[in-house]
């Protein structure tokens, strides 16, 4: 089996936040539009599948930069290529992450048709105040919109991202925001802590002083209570950061952190397959240039070692649900672990560390003790 | 020109001690005593314009740096009176300025008949350079008073030779004038040696007695000793005794400096110059040691001088465990040169290996350091410096504490700390300012003086701990850079004085320890917790840091329980970069030091500790990695 991630880097704008590997239009060319830009974009994604194995495709997830920018037929000649080389499972998951405001109705039914089956809309936050600190432009009003019609367009799968910490946010403005997202009769939430990244228009503006970021206690609550709040809903924690209905789980995602193989299609996409990673040139003019060239689009590459892929092992199982095996630790590790389960940090159910939620607010150091 | 061409000069072991003069310079850092020195070698000719450079005499790339001396050098300067026209033979004593090294300079002013005292004459006189004139006047030498720098636009000669004169009971005309920079003087300076400072006196028949006043160890060479002789005669291949110790070695090698070590035919009564025995330690030729001949020894000795004693301790570490020995080498290479360094191997809980180190005074302790870190490229963290004290127990148990964390637990009944007499020269306008200062740090004052119309001498009995903890830099701010200290040593007197454990999740952190007097107790622990709690992260568990004085509490904070540390995201492209910063602080992690459970980055006992040059030197460090 092989996933796929298909990088679509373009956005509109690009947020205040975000250091992601995305582009606006008048960034890659002066003046250009995005049908400009983009042109032959799918063109040399499907010169790079050309290389990939040819196993059967159980998850195909389009990420950016904001994939529901570019027109259905677009992204389907992606899936109906896959479709035709590898072949899809029957109950094949295909996700579109999705900006509120660039969905119509009629976009949707396109997408539906194209095959995608799932779809996640960047919602982030229910408060403009909020939004506006995240340089985002949709209008909150838009998330129920584009939800109410996804639905009607026949989509069975819908998640929304959101994110919490941002600076001026108080955790009653959290619990506005996770209470309106579960009001929209979702099966499945993502909502990730703000992490400010170096080199993006948020950090200069910390950095100088205009913003504050919230403490972690303050972060640790909202954690907490997003947590209690979706779990009280019917939507349960299966992942450190993700909620779902039973069944509504994302695979796509559940294949990165059981290290499954899957493939990254665009610039600056990564992929693991049978113990390698490696991963594509940045730049989307340079991926193109180096597809139509007829060259490889890899930057780099490396083949990890045992260890190292028991440590990526024990680093992304403990953040699951499912846990971590007891039978992947040392005796050392055990014995660190042993003061966080009196702590309360931890629970060993069927010889596998489940961590509570307290437990998963300090994950990275329960994996440093369980990497001794 | 009254230079003497060197081969045609009076030479060595030929020399009538009547055509010889020895003299020694007394002068405050940058009061241009090196550039003076310079300029007589210019002016003697003993160095060719062409190969002359800056501070000639000072040797270690420190000296020349910081702009002042540390050991003491002898350079023989044949000159031609201008006023007699006779040949003569001056030897220059050079002297470092510093409190730290007084030692230092009584040994040079023992070999000398004569000191200049030279004063800059836009600063006037400093009190390190006056306790070293009441030096030279208690050893009843000829002092020839010297105003410096009289090219600059703010000298005063008039107001300082008045200054001058009032100090040493002169009249202000017998202040000579001169400048180092433009030579302006300096042959009428040498004129004047010649004709004030008397000549050495001394027996040439006598058996051989040369007063050693310093030896320096060359790396090429093994040891040179720098001698003055006084009775008899040293010749090379003779064997030759140290008096002390009753050893003898083969004088390979006898010369004067010229100012390049030259070989002689050997040193005759009051002459100054070098021995070479081919022995490796400076301990073998102890500075105040007389050496005399094997042959024919002497009966008496000369008088010597006190063994330099460590006043200041402190803890030497290596930021990298792994460079312990490399410290060690160079801790036992650095005592080759320098005796008054002392030190014994130290662990810590918090810092690891390292060693405690005795020190003159503060200055010598940079010193050492950098010299440390510069000759063996080591980064090194030293603990806050404390002095000697001596804790009585009641039940008459005596120990001699120069380590915080080894102060004694049980009842005590006393402890002691050195006292220093201290002497502060400064503008009358700082003397309130001044006192202020000296109260806060449990000083008693006992006189003031003016040394002029708007200079003052401002004496006081410090506690030598409290000059020790920023004393000097609380004074230079204090009154703009203007005053200057002098101290010297008192004895002991006993003191409120108490150990201030800090207690990490109630475990004794060695490193922070300290001896304070009891009123400043409280403050200490309060800087000293606040300061943790800062800098140790937040842990699995709630950890309180406390002050305490034996079983009381006297301060305390928390580091709450950590709550949050976990990266929300972790998805195809983070995983690699997360396991690489995972794998990073695995290694991190064998850098933590265990408190009993509490885990603490070393990096955070090396801010608490570290002055803000440390700070700057550990961020430059981290630069180049």
């Amino acid at each position: 089996m092989l996933s796929f991630y298909v990088h679509i880097p373009y956005c509109i704008k690009r947020c205040g936040y975000c250091d992601f590997n995305t582009y606006t239009p008048s960034e890659l060319q002066d003046g250009a539009t995005l049908e400009i830009v983009s042109n032959d974009y799918i063109d040399a994604v499907l010169r790079e599948l050309e290389s990939a194995p040819k196993d059967q495709v159980p998850t195909i997830f389009f990420g950016g930069g904001t994939p529901s920018l570019l027109p259905a037929n677009d992204l389907g000649r992606v899936i109906i290529a896959i479709k035709a080389r590898n072949g899809l499972t029957a109950d094949c998951e295909i996700t579109l992450e999705a900006n509120p405001d660039s969905v119509t109705q009629e976009k949707l039914q396109d997408y539906l048709a194209a095959g995608f089956n799932r779809i996640s809309f960047g919602m982030q936050s229910a408060q403009p105040h909020v939004l506006a600190v995240l340089d985002r432009t949709h209008n909150p009003a838009n998330v129920k919109r584009a939800v109410d019609m996804a639905r009607a367009a026949g989509f069975e799968s819908i998640s929304v991202d959101l994110i919490y910490g941002t600076p001026g946010e108080s955790l009653e403005d959290w619990r506005k925001t996770v209470t309106e997202a579960l009001s929209l009769g979702i099966d499945h939430i993502s909502a990730y802590a703000l992490i400010v990244e170096t080199g993006t228009k948020l950090a200069a503006q910390i950095k100088r002083g205009d913003l504050t970021m919230p403490n972690d206690d303050l972060m640790a609550d909202m954690y907490l209570l997003v947590d209690q709040m979706c779990n009280a809903a019917g939507l349960n924690w299966y992942e450190l950061s993700n909620w779902a209905k039973l069944g509504k789980e994302c695979l796509h995602n559940i294949a990165y952190w059981q290290s499954a193989n899957w493939w990254g299609l665009g610039p600056g996409a990564h992929s693991h397959v049978n113990r390698k990673r490696f991963w594509n040139v940045k730049h989307p003019t340079a991926y193109k240039q180096k597809l139509f060239s007829g060259e490889s689009p890899i930057a780099d590459s490396e083949d990890l070692t045992p260890e190292q892929l028991r440590d990526e092992s024990i680093m992304l199982a403990i953040r699951m649900r499912s846990g971590l095996a007891l039978s992947l630790l040392s005796e050392a590790a055990k014995d660190n672990l042993a003061a966080y389960k009196s702590s309360g940090h931890l629970e060993i159910i069927d010889g596998a560390i489940q961590l509570t939620a307290q437990g998963r607010l300090i994950a990275d150091r329960l994996v440093r003790e369980a990497l001794a | 020109m009254p230079a003497i061409p060197i081969a045609k000069a009076p030479q060595p072991a030929a020399t009538n001690p009547a055509q010889i003069r020895n003299f020694c310079i007394i002068a405050h850092i940058d009061h241009g005593k090196s550039t003076l020195a310079d300029r007589m070698l210019g002016i003697t000719e003993v160095v060719e314009a062409r190969n002359m450079r800056a501070q000639y005499l000072d040797r270690m790339d420190i000296e020349r740096e910081r702009g002042i001396t540390i050991k003491s050098q002898a350079v023989r300067l044949p000159w031609r009176s201008g006023i007699d026209g006779n040949e003569y033979i001056l030897n220059m004593i050079d002297t470092p300025g510093h409190v730290d090294f007084t030692y230092e300079v009584s040994r040079s002013l023992a070999a000398c008949e004569g000191a200049i005292l030279l004063v800059d004459c836009a600063q006037g006189i400093e009190a390190q350079t006056l306790a070293n004139l009441y030096l030279a006047m208690e050893n009843n030498l000829t002092i020839i008073p010297v105003l410096n720098k009289i090219d600059l636009p703010s000298a005063q000669p008039e107001k300082f030779a008045a200054e001058l004169a009032r100090l040493i009971g002169c009249q202000p005309e017998d202040c000579l004038r001169v400048s180092g920079k433009t030579g302006d003087g300096v042959a009428d300076l040498l004129d004047q040696i010649v004709a004030q400072i008397p000549a050495p006196v001394g027996d040439a028949n006598a058996p051989a007695r040369a007063l050693i006043f310093d030896s320096v160890y060359d790396s090429y060479r093994g040891v040179v000793t720098y001698v003055r002789v006084v009775d008899g005669h040293l010749n090379p291949r003779e064997q030759i005794q140290m008096f002390s110790t009753g050893v003898r070695h083969e004088a390979l090698e006898v010369g004067v400096i010229s100012p390049e070590p030259l070989p002689s035919k050997g040193l005759g009564v009051g002459e100054v110059g070098y021995l070479i025995t081919g022995v490796k330690d400076v301990r073998q030729s102890r500075v105040g040691d007389t050496v005399t001949t094997y042959q024919n020894p002497t009966k008496s000795p000369l008088a010597g001088y006190k063994d330099p004693k460590p006043m200041v301790f402190s803890g030497l570490f290596p930021l990298d465990g792994a460079d312990f020995p490399l410290l060690r080498d160079a801790l036992d290479k650095l005592q080759l040169n320098d005796a008054a360094l002392v030190y014994e191997p130290e662990s810590s809980a918090a810092l690891g290996f390292g060693f405690r180190c005795g020190f003159l005074g503060l200055l010598h302790m940079e010193i050492v350091r950098e010299r440390l870190e510069r000759e063996s490229g080591i980064n090194l963290i030293s603990t806050a410096p404390n002095v000697v004290y001596r804790v009585t127990l009641e039940d008459g148990k005596e120990f001699i504490v120069t380590n915080p964390s080894e102060f004694p637990n049980g009842k005590i009944n006393s402890v002691k700390e050195p006292i220093v007499k201290s002497t502060i020269l400064a503008p009358s306008e700082y003397i309130g300012t001044i006192m202020e200062l000296c109260q806060e740090r449990r000083g008693t004052m006992q006189g003031m003086d003016y040394i002029s119309d708007d200079r003052v001498e401002i004496r006081y009995t410090l506690p030598l701990a409290e000059i020790v903890f920023d004393f000097f830099d609380q004074l230079k701010s204090r009154t703009k850079g203007y005053a200057s200290l002098d101290y010297e040593e008192l004895g002991d007197e006993e003191g409120n004085l108490v150990k201030v454990d800090i207690l990490l999740q109630g475990e004794a952190v060695d490193a922070f320890s300290a001896i304070v007097h009891r009123d400043k107790a409280y403050s200490y622990g309060v800087m000293m917790t606040g300061k943790l709690r800062e800098l140790i992260p937040r842990q699995q568990f709630e950890v309180p840091i406390q002050a305490a004085i034996g079983s009381r509490i006297i301060a305390r904070e928390n580091i709450r329980a950590i709550r949050k540390d976990v990266l929300a995201k972790c998805y195809g492209g983070d995983i690699s970069r997360k396991r690489k910063l995972l794998e990073k602080q695995k290694e991190g992690k064998k850098r933590m030091k265990m408190v009993g459970r509490v885990e603490v980055p070393q990096e955070a006992f090396v801010a608490a500790l570290a002055t803000d040059a440390d700070i700057e030197k550990i961020k430059a460090a981290r630069k180049q990695d």
